[in-house]
């Protein structure tokens, strides 16, 4: 899988993709593509197209591209690791923090549009009703790893202590599909199959498959490991780097 | 061709709800478990020919064509729809009461149960191949609910044929129960002794009960069940015992613990 992909028909399509994340458009490109689905729920609103039902229609789209983007941002490490397109990791705390944004749309919407701010029938529905629990859980969690997401809270928390917070995120994916598949009736198709995705990328990271080894064995990429950006200029540890000369750290 | 009218909702506090949205915002998992699945997929639904095999506990056990059906006089009654989900419309429907057509079968002493059956044809159904619900569809009342002035067959809405996503040619409507209990697309209909199995309440017992008669003070296990939101409107509305047909249908349950019977 990795041969062809590093060279079809002459083309270094590693080099390529990885000059298309790193260059200056990719965040811009992609932030406004992570806006889309906002925009273009808010539109079938504006023009009546959201269905009969616009307010539960919006609750369940904001919900389902949290979940979306969180599962793309788990994505990110084990697609770099089975690609060596080192640059895909520029777009984890950007596709993390959209996961989050999504999330606090789906939140906001469940309380101002669907409870029309009724707290005490809302505080009696999240301490009664284990789906809602499940899911306010996941929400908490992603708040606590939004707030830590910036350059200053890591160098605050420092690189290990940061890292074992955010291996929560794997907690926040589990259970915002458990949350999904306790609200739906019955046993419905979809939240089963972003369960086993979630489960999927979670057994990646413990049981990594890496592709394109050598002939001589070794990797074509050097262990993969990520360490926040603050804590590399600290002096705690050297940059990884693959052999193309990308690293997995975010440079930018 | 509707003979009488009978308005049980007040037009006032229940506007109708408009037919764009009674007819895109279905539940038919025959069709996709998606609420606009149903009038996207059910384009497949073939119902002529169409008949209801009628049998069991009865002195003249028939099988009826839709055509014949359609002979019954015919009355349009607008009820409103409670969802077990938490929402709720207002359906002017076009039908005869079920009683009509029991009377014709002449249920012996030995009927206390009224079971029906959903067609099952993956053909039709692309939603049979997913194993959301045990197939067939299956429903049931019991001999008084099912032969109670309120409940309908329905052959019609808004003055139309029945389309394809709302249960055509020939569904249930039982205003005082949650929406999944008035089966759609019959094809069956078995007067038995005892109570029989329904689809829902064989997934999910616990959350489904048998009788599930609108009650905003038994809650859904996952969801409270004391408001619902008409569709189309904003804000939420208090749910009324049995669907607001109390006066008509309490006295079916006089002296039974709603709570355990469900």
């Amino acid at each position: 899988m990795a041969a062809p992909l590093a060279s079809a028909g002459g083309v270094d399509l590693r080099a390529a993709a990885n000059a298309a994340l790193t260059s200056r458009w990719a965040k811009p490109v992609v932030f406004t593509l992570a806006l889309v689905p906002l925009v273009w729920t808010v539109w079938l609103a504006y023009t009546g197209e959201l269905g009969a039902e616009p307010v539960l229609e919006s609750v369940k789209a904001s919900g389902l591209w949290a979940l979306r983007f969180l599962l793309i941002a788990l994505a990110l490490t084990p697609l770099r690791m089975l690609t060596g397109v080192a640059g895909l990791a520029r777009f984890r705390r950007m596709l993390g923090l959209f996961a989050f944004f999504y999330a606090a749309v789906h939140l906001s919407t469940y309380v101002g549009l669907d409870q029309f701010f009724d707290w005490p029938a809302i505080w009696k529905e999240i301490v009664k009703r284990p789906y809602i629990t499940v899911g306010m859980g996941a929400f908490l969690i992603l708040t606590a790893l939004a707030a830590t997401s910036t350059d200053g809270m890591v160098k605050r928390l420092g690189g290990k202590r940061w890292r074992a917070l955010h291996k929560a995120v794997f907690v926040a994916g589990l259970a915002g599909c458990l949350h999904f598949i306790m609200l739906v009736k019955g046993w419905q198709t979809a939240p089963l199959v972003y369960a086993l995705i979630c489960i999927g990328l979670l057994a990646f990271r413990r049981w990594p498959i890496r592709l394109g080894q050598r002939k001589d064995g070794r990797r074509k990429e050097a262990p993969v490991r990520t360490r926040p950006a603050a804590a590399l200029r600290s002096g705690e540890a050297p940059a990884p780097h693959f052999p193309d000369g990308s690293s997995p750290v975010r440079r930018s | 061709q509707a003979a009488t009218t009978i308005k049980p909702a007040d037009p006032k506090f229940d506007p109708t709800t408009p037919m764009k949205s009674a007819t895109t915002y279905n539940n038919f998992y025959e069709f996709g478990t998606g609420k606009s699945d149903p009038a996207e997929n059910a384009g497949t639904l073939k119902t002529r020919p169409w008949e209801i095999a009628i049998g069991g506990e009865v002195g003249k056990p028939m099988t009826i064509g839709i055509e014949d059906l359609l002979k019954f006089p015919m009355e349009e009654r607008v009820y409103r729809l409670r969802c077990v989900e938490g929402w709720s419309m207002v359906i002017p429907w076009v039908g005869f009461p079920l009683a009509e057509l029991l009377k014709r079968v002449e249920p012996t002493g030995n009927a206390k149960y009224v079971a029906f059956q959903t067609l099952n044809d993956s053909k039709q159904m692309p939603g049979l191949r997913s194993w959301v619900l045990d197939w067939p569809y299956t429903e049931g009342l019991r001999l008084d609910e099912a032969m109670h002035p309120l409940t309908m067959l329905a052959v019609g809405m808004y003055g139309e044929v029945l389309p394809n996503q709302n249960g055509a040619p020939i569904r249930l409507v039982v205003p005082w129960k949650y929406g999944f209990k008035s089966i759609k697309s019959i094809v069956k209909i078995s007067l038995v002794k005892d109570q029989p199995a329904t689809a829902w309440n064989k997934s999910q017992p616990r959350e489904y009960g048998f009788y599930s008669n609108v009650n905003p003070d038994v809650d859904h296990p996952r969801w409270s069940q004391a408001t619902e939101r008409r569709v189309g409107e904003f804000s939420r509305r208090k749910t009324l015992p049995f669907n607001g047909y109390g006066e008509e249908v309490a006295s079916l349950y006089a002296g039974m613990d709603l709570k355990a019977n469900y």
